[in-house]
This record gives structure tokens, sequence and C-alpha cells, in this order.
């Protein structure tokens, strides 16, 4: 495990001597001030490095950091430096994360986080100082609706979209009632929208949804009932244990054969081998998943694989388009991190080359991608087809598009 | 109406473990007059310690006696070296020693393992499902947990209700002076009584861990419920205990489906009405 703050110096030889790289004489004031910046470009990776997600924090700093390598070290012509910062999946302790990566630190771009709460703070610092922020998973619709901003952008998806493809693809299967489980709170509120939304958009209706406080795990009195609701599949979302739990107590109360379960991919994702014989079958949507058949990704699995002996995870291709957005922001604006309205217009131009397929940003600055539908099998979530191809999330509120 | 027997069978279930809880809790507190605000915390303990036995010998069924014998040896060691020595000392002092307890725990848990989820898997022997409505199925584990909170109830009951020791626990509860009078040992009877009550936590806690998974923290729901079930119950009364965590598991279980909006205040209604109605709880003698 990482100490609480490391930095990784990359292309190293520059990192202490920014100043002189710089030469006094030849500047005559015929271009933009962006040619004063000085050399060595800091970029802030806050991320969870211990607890709960340190293994998605550290999924996210090695797929950046691979991707950074792959352009030699440098984003818009400027080498880059990584400031590495432990969040601990911590929101009380995320202001002053954010205050010592702008203030002592002196980052010119964000890339952060995983938790929703913690991802507040860095949304609030971007939204206030025009810093470039790259937010690498955490959903919560807000981000990139009512608070959007025009420096702020995510390389991961919205908790609506998974939960929209799952219903969608649902309903395409001539399913017309389903229920929705989940734990009380803001993830768990918006994907049982998207659900809904998907399921309406194929014709069908979410007639329920269940759910209990989180992080609670007695299941049963929301099990109990799901045989009287009078529908016909069960989808759900919760994420790590919670998932492990949720799954295995399904199984065990003998609903699966009679409403199969489905749900937001993550009921599934990373967890397969604890959930054992309970998670086969079970059909899960995400922008990610196993034996997605492009050349892209076989490249960058085979590539992140090779540097950090694990193999890749959502987690990495979320952290892996993040570094691409964030590169090709900055080519557009010559490295120049403050010049919010160019950096945001290049990004929105591209078309981002990812493993999970290529996509494009919205104008609220989310993924607009394709929701692919998996069905777990012998320990992995294999993609059997699209459950919604360009989905983009509704942007609701987001004055800055 | 299939629904709501599964669901009292749920609420009966989920009674049951509070029980085991709650009578270490109402003991505690009738005997030692000791607000014990890290009984959450030793259930926590409990349910850590069969993730650690079952995931290191790979055999779940040496967990529930390691937390009984772990239990009453780690709880009479608390008794002795710390709660002993607070006997004299107003009850804001032991609130603050059973406080101070609950972050050392924490912070114990997380130096030695960590602050992630773990699922525990149930024991192979007993992971199959057995129909108990139409629609709904019960583990076999879930239901032997069931058998065996009856059972140690049966044990303490018999216990408590019929041998000297527990005639002179009940005693203590209800008379403390009249014990020291009488020449029994009170210092002996605390300690017995406070190692009980850790190690029925501690075996609560290793029961449910396949049932709930082990997390930060996942004793404090537990404590406010258990709290709940001493006040109902009536302080220090086992059989009182043992209805009201029976009733406040059913209320539980149906508010969450029946009123799933007032579902986290619903067993508090049940005890503003109880202590309205009758202020030393349902059970309280005398």
């Amino acid at each position: 495990m990482p100490s609480i703050s490391r930095r990784s110096v990359l292309g190293g030889s520059l990192a202490g001597a920014g100043t002189l790289a710089l030469p006094p004489l030849a500047l005559p004031p015929l271009t933009t001030p962006a040619l004063a910046q000085p050399a060595v470009l800091r970029i802030g990776l806050m991320l969870p490095f211990t607890g709960t997600f340190a293994a998605l924090g550290e999924a996210i700093a090695s797929a950046f950091n691979l991707h950074l390598k792959e352009l030699g070290g440098k984003m818009g012509g400027r080498t880059v430096e990584l400031v590495r910062v432990d969040d601990e999946s911590d929101p009380a302790k995320a202001p002053s994360n954010v205050n010592r990566l702008l203030g002592r630190e002196k980052v010119e771009a964000l890339v952060g986080t995983v938790h929703s709460g913690v991802v507040m703070a860095l949304v609030q610092a971007a939204r206030e100082q025009q810093i470039p922020l790259i937010i690498p998973n955490a959903g919560n619709v807000a981000a990139t609706r009512e608070l959007c901003a025009p420096s702020v952008f995510r390389s991961s998806f919205s908790n609506w979209q998974p939960a929209y493809g799952m219903g969608k693809a649902l309903a395409a299967k001539g399913i017309k009632k389903a229920a929705w489980v989940t734990w009380d709170y803001a993830a768990g509120k918006e994907s049982a929208e998207g659900f809904g939304d998907g399921l309406r958009a194929g014709g069908a209706e979410l007639t329920k949804v269940l759910t209990l406080p989180f992080p609670e795990t007695n299941f049963q009195p929301l099990l109990a009932q799901l045989p009287g609701l009078g529908v016909q599949a069960v989808g759900s979302f919760f994420a790590g244990g919670g998932a492990i739990q949720f799954v295995k107590d399904y199984a065990a109360a003998g609903l699966r054969d009679k409403l199969p379960l489905c749900g937001s991919g993550f009921l599934t994702e990373g967890v397969l081998k604890a959930q054992g014989a309970a998670a086969e079958g079970i059909q899960t949507a995400l922008h990610y998943g196993d034996g997605i058949d492009n050349a892209k990704n076989t490249a960058f699995r085979a590539a992140y694989k090779a540097t950090t002996n694990r193999d890749a995870d959502v987690y990495a291709v979320q952290g892996y388009d993040a570094a691409q957005m964030l590169a090709i922001g900055l080519a557009g604006t010559k490295g120049d991190a403050a010049a919010a309205k160019e950096l945001s217009a290049a990004i929105r131009a591209a078309k981002i080359d990812s493993p999970r397929g290529a996509f494009t940003i919205s104008a609220s600055h989310n993924p607009v991608q394709t929701i692919w539908l998996r069905e777990a099998k012998n320990g992995e979530n294999r993609v059997i087809g699209a459950a919604a191809e360009a989905l983009a999330d509704p942007g609701t509120g987001c004055k800055a598009a | 109406m299939e629904g709501f027997l599964a669901q009292l069978l749920n609420g009966l279930q989920y009674g049951l473990l509070l029980f085991l809880i709650g009578s270490g809790l109402t003991l505690i507190f009738g005997v030692m007059g000791v607000i014990n605000l890290a009984h959450g915390s030793l259930f926590m303990i409990g349910a850590y310690l069969a993730y650690v036995v079952a995931t290191l010998t790979g055999e779940f069924w040496l967990a529930p006696p390691a937390a009984v014998l772990g239990g009453l040896a780690f709880g009479a060691l608390l008794e002795r070296g710390l709660f002993r020595k607070f006997r004299e000392r107003e009850h804001l002092d032991q609130v603050l020693l059973t406080f101070a307890l609950i972050l050392l725990f924490e912070e114990a848990r997380a130096a030695l393992l960590d602050n992630q989820f773990h699922a525990v898997a149930v024991p192979p022997s007993l992971d199959f499902s057995i129909p108990v409505t139409g629609g709904f199925a019960y583990s076999a584990y879930r239901l032997a947990v069931l058998a065996i909170c009856l059972a140690v109830a049966a044990v303490m009951f018999a216990f408590v209700e019929r041998t000297r020791i527990g005639a002179s626990i009940r005693a203590a509860a209800e008379n403390p002076e009249m014990v020291d009078l009488l020449g029994l040992d009170a210092r002996s009877i605390h300690t017995l009584v406070f190692a009980a009550g850790t190690a029925l936590a501690m075996l609560a806690g290793a029961l449910a861990a396949p049932l709930q998974s082990v997390y930060p923290g996942m004793g404090d729901g537990f404590l406010i419920l258990s709290f709940i079930v001493v006040v109902i119950g009536g302080l220090g009364s086992i059989a009182g205990a043992f209805w009201a965590a029976l009733l406040v598991g059913s209320i539980d279980t149906l508010g969450k489906v029946y009123a799933p909006q007032i579902a986290g205040i619903s067993v508090c209604v049940l005890m503003a009405a109880v202590l309205l109605w009758r202020p030393n709880g349902l059970f309280a003698r005398g």
C-alpha cells in the first residue's frame, strides 16, 4: 500500500529544474501568456489508496499512469508529474485534501475519485477555481446534472446509465413488470430512476422499489415480499460486500428460478468468486465487461497486465480513459490547463478510443456510451450484447450545457 | 397471507438473535447497573472472530464455541480489569468507559484486519434451502441459527430460574444490598454476569456472520435495538428480554414491509408506548 502522499516523478529530469528549462530571452511578447507556464505540469490524483476502495484507487491510478507512459510522460507538450493523495474515502477529510493539492502541491488539474461523497469536494473546487477535473468513477448524477460545470468531466458513468440499460434490456426480453431492490441512499435512488426509465422506454413498468438503510444487510424482510409483488423479474443495485450477501441470500430464498435477478453491473463486479454458484447466470448491465472484442481492449488488457500483473477491470478502464480525456483536452490548449473553454471544447469534440468501445462526451460532460449486457458465467461477466447503445445521461438541470 | 407468515418467521429469527445480545445487556444492567454501550462492539468482535476462524481453519463450526469460550474469558478480563474499578463511580464515568471501549475496539479491528466488508460462507453442510411458504425458502443455516438461539434461551432460562447461582444472579439484580448482607459473593456474580453477557453477544455475532457479512460498525444497529429490547422487557429480566426481543424483531420486520416510510422509528414508537403504559417495562418485577 502506498503512503498517504506519494509523488511519482515522470520523465524526471525537468522536475526539479522547472524554471531553468525556460529560456529567459527567447520570449518576445508575440504569443499568449500560456507559454509562461512552468515546464512541469502537476496533476493531482485524489483517490482511495487505503480502506474499502483501495483496490479501485490503485486500478485507476495504475491505468492512468499506463496511458501517461504511452504518451512519453507528457500531456499538451508538458512533462507531467503526478501527485497522489489518499482520500481514504472519507468525506470529512475531502476539503482539506483538495486544498492541499491546490495549495501546497500547486496542481493544475485534478483526477478523482471513487466515493460519491468525497467527489463533491473536488467538484466544488473545480467549479469555483475552474480547475479541470476528471471523475474516474463516482457516479452520482449531480456532478453532470445540476452541478455540472465547464471544467468538470466524467470518464466513468452516471448511476442512471447502467440501470437504464438493464431496464431496457429486460423490457426487450418481454418482461412487463419488474421491481428494484437497493440501499436507501443517493446511488440507490438514482439507479432506481434509471431502471424505471429504461423499462418504460421498452413499454414495461417499474412497479415497486424496495429499500433498506445503507449499509444494512438484513435482506430477509425485502426478499420475502418479492413473490407477492406480481413482478416477472427483480433488478438491484448493490456493490461490494453488500452485493455478495444479497446475491447469496436471494439464491438461498429460492427466488432465482421464479424471479430472475438482474442489476447494475456492480452487483457482480469483482465479487463473482465470493458469490460462487449463487451468481451463475445473473445478467447485469455495465459500460464494460469480459470479452469485449476490439483491438483497443486487447492491447489495453495486455499492457495493463504486463505493467501491474493484474487483470484489467472496469475501474482500470475508467482510469485509462481519464488520462486519455485529460491528454486530449490539454493537447487542445497546448498544455494550458487554465484555458477552460478550449480544454472543454477539445474533449467535447473528441471520440475517446476506449477499451470499452469508442465514446464521446455529452454536453453535460458525461460519457455517451454503450451499456453492455453481461451474464455471469464461470467467474466472468461475459458480454452477451448491447443493452443500450450510445446512451447519454439525461443531464437534467445542467445549465452549463 | 403466505408473505405474512414468511415475514413472521423473519421477525422471529431476527428477534431471537436480538435476544442473545439483549439478554446479556439486561443482565449486566440489572446486576451491575452498567449501561454497556460497548455491547454492540462485542457482537462485532464475535462476527470478526467467526470470519477469522472460518478463513484460517476452513471450518465455520469452530467459531461459535470459540466465541463462547473467548467471550467468557474476555468478559471476565474486562470486568476484573476495568468495570470492577468503576463500580463505585458515577453512571457518567461508566458510560464514558464503555464509549472508550467502542473506540478502542473499532481501532483494534482496523489495525488488526482492515476496513473491508467480508462475506463469511455458510457452512457447506447447511448450504441448502427448505421451502417455508409457497414462493419463499429458508436456508438451512438460517433455520439452524433459529434453533440454536432457542436452545440457548432455554438453557439460560433454566440456569437463571432453576439453579442456585441463577438465584443469586436474580437476587443481585433485584436487591444488591441484600446479596451483600446474605454473604453472597457479589464480586464473583458480577464477573460471571459480565463474562456470560460478553459470551452471548459474541456468540450472536459469530452466528450472524454468515447471515449478515462482517463490516465496520455492524454492531451499531444491533446495540440500539437491544437497548430498546432491554427497556421494553424491563431491566434485568431474562423473560422480559425474550418476549421483548421477539416483539421488537417482529415489529421491526413488519414495519420494514408494511410501513417502510416509518420503518426506522416503528420500534421507537413501540418503546415510547410501552414506557407510557408501563414505565418499568413489560416484565419488570415488583
